[in-house]
């Protein structure tokens, strides 16, 4: 069980966007790392996770639900959903929080990620992913990009945990 | 017009940089966003089509009518 939860990093994008918010040299001195991501991008409405800046090894399994049709769907790329795209209500944002466990260790690396799409309508969106990095190496560095050539928008936020045991 | 820029936060040092594309990483997001597009155009195409085989296939169970073997197919495990 976790007894420490100590803020690592964190950005706030300003007004001419970014590409993505990129943590690098991640400290190795935590168990597990925690992102929490309040963000909306200026096109599509997922996003790149990107770990050692590799775009292969990667595979998730999601459900989702908007309050009338649950869904269920698997991927093998390094694509999830943790942003607002421009199919929600002007200047509202989604939130996630993303947790990956044993970020150091030398087996293939897990995370799990919830997500609500905040939306001023009767329709939203919320969804738990589970995805896998089929890779050894220890995470140094983690990407949140949106996909293709979509921007954050200015006041998104990225926050970089690490979490310890002992 | 200057090329879009990244956030990259060193976490050991913890200087945040603001850093502009090149024009390769420029070039290279838009080929990705292609071929990303053609990749989910066509798996958005097969979940459709899918789809609408299931649609068509419980129809038929309904009304009693012989189903296609694509259309059983998916209603066997």
């Amino acid at each position: 069980m976790a007894n420490t939860y100590t803020l690592i990093a964190s950005s706030t994008v300003s007004s001419g966007g970014a590409t993505s918010i990129d943590f690098t040299s991640i400290p190795s001195t935590y168990t597990d790392l925690i992102i929490k991501i309040s963000a909306r991008a200026d096109a599509g409405q997922f996003a790149e996770l990107i770990f050692n800046g590799s775009t292969t090894g990667y595979s998730n399994i999601r459900i989702e639900g908007d309050g009338s049709t649950a869904y269920s769907n698997s991927r093998s790329d390094d694509l999830i959903q943790f942003l607002n795209g421009t199919s929600t209500t002007a200047n509202t944002f989604g939130n996630a929080e993303i947790y990956i466990p044993n970020y150091t260790s030398s087996n293939y690396k897990s995370f799990s990620q919830d997500f609500v799409a905040e939306n001023n309508a009767t329709s939203t969106t919320v969804s738990l992913w589970a995805g896998l990095w089929s890779n050894t190496a220890a995470i140094t560095s983690i990407s949140l990009d949106p996909q293709g050539t979509a921007k954050f928008v200015q006041y998104s936020t990225a926050y970089l945990y690490g979490v310890k045991n002992a | 017009m200057p090329n879009p820029t990244r956030i990259e936060i060193n976490c050991t040092t913890g200087v945040e940089s603001i850093i502009e594309l090149t024009d390769a990483e420029v070039a290279q997001m838009e080929t990705d966003a292609a071929a990303y597009a053609v990749v989910e155009a066509e798996r958005v195409a097969a979940a459709e089509a899918l789809a609408a085989l299931k649609a068509s296939a419980k129809a038929k169970l309904v009304a009693g009518t012989p189903l296609t073997e694509e259309e059983a197919a998916t209603l066997v495990i």
